[in-house]
């Protein structure tokens, strides 16, 4: 089971976002709604393209996540550090969260 | 396509005409590169004005004899990104003396309409749907400019210092001519 | 330094508001990003992983102090309280949001400053000897040229739209601290057998991908034709570099398949047809902006300095600091003075806004109100008595700005790599960090010598591993970060691309393998050699051996 969440900049102030539900956008990662399935996931990238076409965020993509011990994790390692914030300075970053259940 | 000028939006009374497709017997028309090598002749005697529409990687040497044939080049940017356009441009008007029309065709962005204008363009054939109004509003540009073009704009350095010598030479970088209206002309060329 | 007139600062005032427009009608929806995208771009404006990142312009490396404390008072307002100076002379800052940057613009514009041309495919920060002006081997001060190119370059109509970003570099130095050979353009100034001063030109420079090192395309060009040369190359390029491969679209690329001997025709060609027209440099212009680098009022001193020469020998850590961050002035009882921005174990080239003002405020009571910026990440006071020296030491130790590292092992130059760049493959910083704190041991430090470390996050280069004398390239390889080291790279006046050593790293395996071909030079070095002059004697086999013996 492939889960995934769209990632994106918001436009204004260039931040990490989350695609969450209500089509709202959060910094958190464990907001983010999950995709376990190609399509779910593809539903998901088109409202977030219609926010990028709606000059809320820029360049939305899809992200493989994990989802061990409660916390959604990204795959790669870029996007953990686009999750968490810069390894170099972790005064700036994001503590990881505890996720919502895994959405359908 | 919309087509803007420095007065404002204008007709265009120019056919361009594709590679593959057939060439009306009299009018204005703007013909491919490949069209003018393979018929110059025919092209050469028709008794209506002529242009010439040249891709990014067709530089002006190729026509610089023939120049003189030409009421109006357009020079492409495939894509925005692609500035070729802009020397092929200043080529034609400082090294060639071509008087004619300078037409940017192609992916053509408002916020490059200076920089289009400085290299010796006239007109600019932009999207539909634009506001040509606000697009002519992007044509002047930054009032200063830093160094010499086509336009023959005072660069600072000048206005500093007074005109180095060789600036000014007229010809070396004529504007253009009024636009020529399409009409029964004759070959003779004025200038 | 150069201070604007009403046309400089005519073209920043309005290009602020040409963009401020710009950003509006993003915001509005009336730009697509694709659309909008090369114009931040022509601003320094990156979308970079966390934020937004802005890259000002500091012309050929030399900033006021009221430019320094408004960068400062940026960093408080608009970011996170830290800058970060880069390998081209610049500042970034990493936290700045789209709809502020208008704002920091207009800041920027009223302290002659801006963030023009600092990204894009067009020319960017012409940049020079960090020690222009004072030092002892100078020709001539590189920044005349570099202030004069500057203008030519921005925005030139014609050269706006290149098929990839174009960098230019001056050195007035026969040793060259300004890297010429490893850029697109690379000027050095040098005498003719007539004694007149003109540039040799070379070109095809360049790192990334292909590090290549740049050729000479013409020994001696005279001072005159200066711009007209420039834009017959830029016009070569423009014309015929490559717009279909982006990793294929430097001028180095082009430079190599045409050949050089061909690449000079056709700029020679072309040049022919503009020289002694509009673009002639004339007289007047060049000692306008000469006007701008005369000399500061120096005092007339007496070198030797006692106080200073009594420090030395009094305080064995002032003098170590001496030995290694503080380099001769060309007039006799001053001194240039490199502040080292690589504090063990800390984030190379970074500066809080607290040491920014500081600086500043040392480079008012110390000097004459000018900084400098190196491309390895440094800082630098130009004008120090020597007798400050002592006095100025001690303050800058508060500061964490006297690390005496400068040029040794813990001098490291970093990108910021995949913690903050967005076209990463791997982190730098904390190798750089890891290597830092490993190598601590100052007298360890000393004894290694001189030895440039460099790391790059990807192949674009922006840590400049390729003129390494240790370079680190971070590699993603299966999802993990490995780099690939190599040696012997150096971007002087006798530069050379360094040649890899082998398969790469992990990332835990990274210091080992620096401390492995250290210990293989300190074993084999000769007098007074240092671990450049020993790699060029005894070639790569044995640090070969030694890395991946075990494995």
């Amino acid at each position: 089971m492939t889960l995934q969440v769209v990632t994106a900049n918001r436009l204004g102030d260039g931040r990490v976002v989350f695609l969450a539900d209500g089509y709202r956008w959060v910094e958190e990662i464990g907001l983010a709604h999950v995709g376990d399935t190609d399509e779910a996931a593809k539903a998901l990238l088109a409202i977030a393209e219609k926010a990028a076409a709606d000059r809320i965020v820029v360049a939305p993509y899809l992200i493989g996540v994990s989802a061990e011990d409660d916390r959604i994790m990204p795959t790669r390692y870029r996007e953990v550090l686009r999750a968490l914030g810069p390894s170099s300075h972790p005064e700036f970053g994001r503590p990881p969260s505890a996720t919502a259940a895994v959405h359908r | 396509m919309p087509l803007i000028r420095a007065t404002g939006l204008v007709d265009d009374p120019w056919l361009s005409v594709p590679e593959e497709e057939p060439l009306p017997e009299a009018g204005a028309v703007i013909v491919t590169l490949a069209r003018w090598q393979a018929n110059r002749d025919q092209l050469a005697a028709r008794p209506t004005p002529l242009g010439l529409r040249l891709k990014s990687d067709q530089p002006p040497s190729l026509i610089a004899g023939d120049i003189e044939r030409f009421d109006i080049i357009a020079l492409e940017f495939p894509k925005f990104t692609n500035g070729r356009a802009y020397s092929s441009a200043r080529l034609l008007r400082e090294r060639y003396g071509f008087r004619g029309e300078l037409r940017a065709v192609g992916n053509v962005l408002r916020d490059q309409l200076a920089f289009m204008r400085r290299c010796g363009f006239d007109s600019f054939e932009i999207p539909p749907q634009v506001d040509a109004a606000a697009w002519l509003s992007s044509l002047g540009g930054i009032s200063v400019v830093y160094q010499p073009a086509t336009d023959e704009r005072a660069s600072a350095l000048t206005l500093r210092h007074g005109a180095p010598e060789g600036q000014g030479r007229g010809d070396a970088r004529a504007h253009s001519r009024d636009p020529v209206a399409p009409t029964r002309s004759t070959a003779t060329r004025v200038g | 330094m150069y201070r604007y007139d009403n046309y400089d600062q005519t073209l920043v005032s309005e290009r602020v508001e040409q963009f401020r427009d710009q950003v509006n009608r993003r915001v509005a929806g009336e730009l697509s990003e694709d659309e909008f995208k090369p114009l931040r771009l022509m601003n320094g404006l990156y979308l970079q992983l966390h934020a937004y990142m802005l890259r000002i312009a500091v012309p050929y490396g030399t900033l006021s102090t009221v430019q320094l404390r408004k960068l400062a008072e940026i960093a408080r307002r608009y970011d996170k309280g830290y800058g970060h100076f880069t390998t081209r002379q610049n500042l970034q800052f990493n936290w700045i949001r789209l709809e502020d940057t208008p704002d920091i613009l207009a800041a920027l514009a009223t302290v002659e400053m801006h963030a023009i041309q600092t990204s894009g495919n067009c020319i960017r920060n012409v940049t020079a000897d960090h020690f222009a002006g004072v030092a002892g081997d100078e020709i001539e001060d590189p920044r005349i040229y570099c202030e004069i190119i500057r203008q030519w370059s921005t925005f030139h109509p014609e050269f706006s739209f290149l098929p990839r970003k174009f960098k230019i570099a001056v050195t007035g130095s026969p040793h060259d601290r300004a890297a010429v050979k490893v850029h697109d353009i690379g000027l050095r100034m040098h005498r003719n057998e007539a004694g007149e001063i003109g540039f040799e030109v070379l070109v095809g420079g360049g790192q990334g991908r292909t590090p290549v090192i740049a050729k000479t395309i013409r020994p001696f060009l005279p001072k005159r034709h200066l711009l007209s040369y420039l834009e017959a190359i830029l016009r070569i390029y423009n014309q015929l570099g490559r717009r279909d491969n982006l990793y294929k679209s430097r001028i180095k690329i082009l430079v190599d398949s045409v050949g050089i001997d061909r690449f000079t025709q056709l700029v020679e060609e072309e040049w022919q047809q503009i020289r002694d027209g509009y673009l002639d440099l004339p007289v007047a212009e060049i000692e306008r902006i000469r006007g701008f680098f005369a000399p500061p009022p120096y005092r007339t001193l007496d070198a030797p300095v006692p106080e200073y020469e009594g420090a030395l020998r009094r305080d064995f850590r002032f003098a170590r600091w001496v030995r290694t961050n503080v380099t001769p002035h060309k007039r006799p009882g001053y001194a240039i003075v490199t502040l080292s921005l690589k504090p063990t174990g800390g984030i190379p080239g970074d500066a809080t806004d607290a040491q920014m003002d500081a600086v500043a405020d040392l480079a008012d009571r110390y000097g004459f109100g000018e900084v400098r910026v190196s491309h390895e990440q440094n800082l630098v006071l130009p004008d120090v008595a020597q007798a400050d020296l002592h006095e100025l030491w001690k303050l800058l130790e508060t500061l964490e700005l006297a690390t005496p590292n400068v040029g040794l092992a813990g001098d490291i130059i970093a990108c910021p790599g995949l913690d903050y760049c967005a076209l990463a493959n791997a982190r730098s910083i904390p190798v750089a960090q890891q290597i830092s704190k490993h190598f601590s041991d100052l007298t360890k430090l000393l004894d290694i010598g001189e030895l440039k470390i460099k790391i790059s996050g990807c192949i674009n280069a922006c840590g400049h591993h390729h003129v390494g004398h240790i370079g680190i390239l971070g590699v993603d390889k299966h999802g993990s970060e490995f780099y690939q080291i190599t040696l012997g790279g150096s971007a002087d006046e006798n530069a050379s691309i360094g040649e890899i050593v082998g398969p790469s790293f992990g990332a835990t395996e990274v210091v080992d393998a620096v401390e492995t071909i250290i210990d293989t030079y300190l074993h084999v070095r000769a007098d007074g050699e240092r671990f450049l002059d020993t790699y060029r004697r005894i070639g790569i086999k044995p640090f070969k051996e030694k890395l991946y013996a075990a494995h």
